[in-house]
């Protein structure tokens, strides 16, 4: 497995990326478009740009994920998509009927300069119903960027002010699986706080079997509510590259101030959250979330005998990985080597004030950028580690270095479930505990001699 | 589109009006044709790939091949070991590259970068080819692919093949055209003595879940050479000796076509097309490679192989059989050709198709799938979700063969699922397949799992 990574050295590499820990804005665009209720994601560019990202996102949530597509042909990349925007906005309100068609751009539509504020203005729109937009070259920024571009564009589309407060605060749970923002629910709910969570793809990517086939499940942020956006007291942004600019695009076009916090992995970044609210809401902490707080730190001690020293390696998205590192970091674990594939924003300066929050050595962790996968197993060969943390792409390098994987993050493309079990919140940070002490402590019984197997550990 | 009804759940599926020529129901006898290898229409929520993923995934099971994307990431991260092929050699291809350009490459051109993408390559790596495809805005933005691959192969002295693969420019079968060109560029245009040559070349297995090597197995045992495997674990060498073969037999017919074509006009290698899909057409196909080949012993042993291999069976089908009877297959596949095999091999379980539609089906495919499905069966190219869910739904179809897209739409609508596709659990072709298949079929619709709904 994975023969052809050197092991001798580290090969520099500037002009290759090699198992790329990314993918392109317009598949983010998709997941946080299928998030609002009553929309159609359409992928304006070639038909084979939007099979790609419905096998993406149908690999990783195990569910029918729809959207449409310019189905752009040689003429179009000539000429421009104009015409193709014009046929396909017809056809999907003819034929699948959504309240929303959210357009997203692809490298094609950029490279050629299609004006897709021009377009949609130029095309007949039927009453009631509305085509919105958003940039999302694929030579810029990541999935994550994407989702973010897409988020934002809901807000700069369809918020609107009446000046009349609705008291509401937004939420943007980040680029997570839908179990999280059921849990990130949970904690806006405990507080008593009225909020609208946008995107909100639980009961789309989450949907229960019920025997028939829904092209808008019932799920997803009602559009009422995402027009009644404008009218927002406060925004809560969950995550730096994924909802801060959605969070700002509310803030620039209704004058909505937002916090920005990492996402609610682990001890301290769910305090943070948690303060955050009980601040915002003038309440004290519900008794139900300082016990699930209590419960998390007591498996933690119960654990840390077998997790201290730990080194693991974290790779995926910037936020999910920045709250993994802080999570790590509370349980004693060494994180040696820390990368996302996501360009821009301060990863770097992120993972610092983590490292530094925690007193940890800045030395002793390696962390980047713009990395990927044949790079981050260089790394590993040269100072092994007891732990991969990330999505199933460390999959090949799990085998090839027989060192134990705890999936979590996007994608998850070869186990079930993951997209049900919440990773944020104290009871998220308790699955991943369990998780990561259950694959430590298995290999050590796997790799024990048989006079040392513990039978009560 | 006036009169169309408006479809938002599977109670109330529709057909669009521009999709009707390629949708018709089976009445046993001849009429106009199924309208097909169209371009997708704007708007549809089309389950077909583009021109570089049908290149890449026919070109990906070279296992010493090193194929670099030229475009920005996404192409490269969909595409990476996206189609479960097997290698008892090296396992460069199940690396995925790319140049992952950017904005900046876009405005000043990202020749450069490939040229030094290929150069590291090289330096690291000394593969024997490498595949570089251009994506859609490699060809937008100007840069000239072939103009670098062929200074990078002077400079280095090994293949480097450029796939001009834009997405845009039609459809998945477009690219497995091109992915056909750059295999010929690998096996040359020199034709090999025909009085000496041997063996066969098998075109369009990929060795998913290692079905190549149980063909290959079989055709060694009855004394027939493979000489090529194109392109399941298959290598840069391997593909160099193609011309020696005597025959070519394809197995994915819409993949592999035209190459066969080719190598009959450059070659001189006639080709026949042949699946491993089921008992019926394994046998036959096995008995017309022998019989091609000419030689009475091969096809007496073939003869005997393919009794014995059938007789083996009997117990599988008698123990399938009871439960699968009656039951409604629907399937949803790449090719024309697999179409036609699961058909039959449906029937070997006494089940029959009520819904046969593919995504890169050529007419002639949908001429022999109208004449083998019995009437009412419903027969459609490039189907979109709901007209899968409308068809499945409306014929009580039972079972959905189909690829990684599909699965949950069956799984919603409360219908078994079996991946015919990349993602298959187990190998399906050859006789040991026909367990495989039964099995699987058997197990996802007797699942209890299904009583819960």
């Amino acid at each position: 497995m994975l023969e052809a990574t050197p092991r001798d050295s580290v090969m520099e590499r500037h002009a290759l990326v090699a198992n790329p820990a990314k993918t392109c804005q317009p598949v983010g665009a998709v997941y946080a478009a299928l998030g609002v209720h009553g929309v159609m994601p359409h992928s304006h560019g070639s038909q084979g740009c939007i099979a790609f990202h419905r096998m993406f996102l149908t690999r990783h949530f195990k569910e029918p994920a729809m959207a449409s597509t310019s189905a752009f042909t040689e003429g179009a990349s000539v000429f421009g998509g104009g015409a193709n925007l014009k046929t396909a906005v017809k056809n999907i309100f003819d034929i699948y009927d959504p309240d929303v068609i959210a357009v997203h751009t692809t490298c094609l539509s950029e490279t050629i300069g299609d004006d897709l504020h021009a377009f949609v203005s130029a095309i007949e729109v039927p009453e009631g119903k509305r085509v919105i937009y958003c940039s999302t070259p694929s030579c810029v920024g990541s999935h994550v960027t994407g989702f973010s571009a897409m988020a934002a564009g809901f807000v700069e589309h369809m918020a609107e002010k009446t000046g009349e407060p609705t008291g509401k605060v937004m939420v943007v749970p980040g680029f997570v699986n839908p179990a999280d923002m059921r849990e990130t629910k949970k904690y806006l709910e405990a507080f008593g706080i009225d909020y609208t969570m946008m995107p909100d793809t639980t009961g789309v990517m989450d949907a229960p079997m019920t025997g028939t086939f829904e092209l808008y499940p019932k799920g997803g942020t009602p559009l009422a509510e995402v027009e009644a956006l404008g009218d927002a007291a406060y925004s809560f942004a969950l995550g730096t590259w994924a909802s801060a600019g959605c969070a700002n695009a509310l803030k620039r076009k209704h004058g909505v101030d937002f916090a920005e916090l990492g996402l609610p992995i682990g001890v301290g970044a769910t305090d943070d959250f948690v303060m955050a609210l009980a601040r915002h809401a003038d309440h004290r902490v519900p008794e139900a979330l300082e016990v699930e707080r209590g419960q998390l730190v007591d498996c933690m001690i119960d654990a840390h005998q077998y997790l201290d020293g730990k080194r693991v390696a974290i790779c995926g998205d910037p936020d999910t990985v920045i709250g993994l590192v802080r999570f790590v970091l509370e349980c004693g674990m060494v994180p040696a080597f820390v990368g996302t594939g996501t360009p821009g924003g301060d990863f770097a300066g992120a993972v610092e004030a983590v490292l530094d929050e925690a007193g940890f050595d800045r030395a002793a962790c390696w962390y980047k950028a713009e990395t990927d996968y044949f790079e981050m197993h260089q790394r590993i060969i040269q100072e092994p580690v007891d732990l991969l943390l990330g999505p199933s792409l460390w999959k090949q390098i799990a085998k090839a270095e027989d060192v134990p994987l705890v999936r979590c993050g996007f994608p998850v493309i070869d186990r079930y479930v993951h997209p049900y079990i919440p990773l944020v919140g104290y009871k998220g940070a308790l699955q991943l505990l369990q998780r990561m002490a259950d694959a430590l402590m298995d290999r050590q019984d796997r790799d024990c001699e048989d006079c040392d197997l513990e039978f009560v550990m | 589109m006036p009169g169309t009804t408006k479809v938002r759940s599977s109670r109330e599926a529709v057909v669009l009006d521009e999709r009707k020529a390629s949708i018709l129901e089976a009445d046993g006898c001849a009429g106009p044709g199924i309208a097909c290898e169209q371009a997708s229409a704007a708007g549809a929520v089309s389950q077909r790939a583009c021109v570089f993923c049908g290149a890449r995934v026919v070109l990906n099971p070279i296992t010493d091949a090193f194929h670099i994307i030229h475009g920005p990431i996404g192409c490269s991260s969909y595409t990476w070991d996206i189609r479960g092929s097997l290698t008892s050699g090296q396992d460069l291809y199940r690396h995925s590259f790319s140049t992952d350009l950017s904005e900046t490459d876009v405005i000043f051109g990202g020749e450069k970068k490939l040229a030094r993408a290929i150069d590291q390559t090289v330096e690291a790596h000394a593969p024997n080819v490498v595949f570089v495809y251009a994506t859609c805005i490699a060809g937008v933005i100007g840069d000239d692919v072939g103009a670098v691959c062929k200074a990078a192969e002077e400079r280095h002295g090994i293949r480097v093949i450029p796939v001009q693969a834009p997405g845009f420019s039609g459809h998945k079968a477009q690219g497995y055209r091109l992915a056909g060109d750059a295999i010929m560029k690998l096996i040359g245009t020199t034709p090999f003595p025909r009085d000496k040559a041997r063996g066969i070349n098998i075109l369009g297995d990929f060795n998913l879940a290692g079905e190549m090597w149980i063909v290959k197995n079989y055709l060694a045992g009855l004394g027939i050479d493979v000489i090529t495997g194109i392109t399941g674990d298959s290598c840069c060498d391997e593909l160099a000796c193609a011309p020696q073969a005597k025959l070519n037999v394809v197995q994915c017919a819409g993949s592999m076509t035209a190459l066969a074509k080719r190598m009959e006009r450059d070659l001189g290698i006639p080709y026949i097309k042949v699946s491993f899909y089921g008992i019926e057409d394994t046998v036959s196909s096995l008995m017309r490679i022998a019989e091609a080949l000419g030689e009475p012993e091969t096809v007496e042993r073939t003869r005997v192989f393919c009794e014995e291999q059938t007789r083996l069976l009997d117990p599988v089908v008698a123990r399938y059989r009871p439960r699968l009877e009656g039951r409604r297959a629907a399937i949803y596949v790449g090719g024309g050709f697999k179409a036609i095999s699961l058909i039959r091999q449906f029937r070997e379980f006494g089940m029959d198709a009520v819904m046969v539609g593919t995504q890169t089906g050529r007419p002639e495919d949908y001429e022999v799938i109208r004449s083998l499905v019995s009437p009412g069966c419903v027969v459609l190219d490039d189907a979109n979700p709901s007209e899968l869910e409308k068809f499945m739904l409306e014929r009580g179809a039972d079972i959905l063969v189909g690829g990684v897209k599909e699965r949950p739409l069956a799984y919603k609508l409360g219908v078994a699922f079996c991946d015919h596709n990349h993602e298959r659990k187990h190998p399906l072709a050859g006789f040991v397949g026909v367990r495989n298949f039964a099995e699987e079929i058997n197990s996802s619709m007797n699942s209890p799992v299904w009583t819960y709904v």
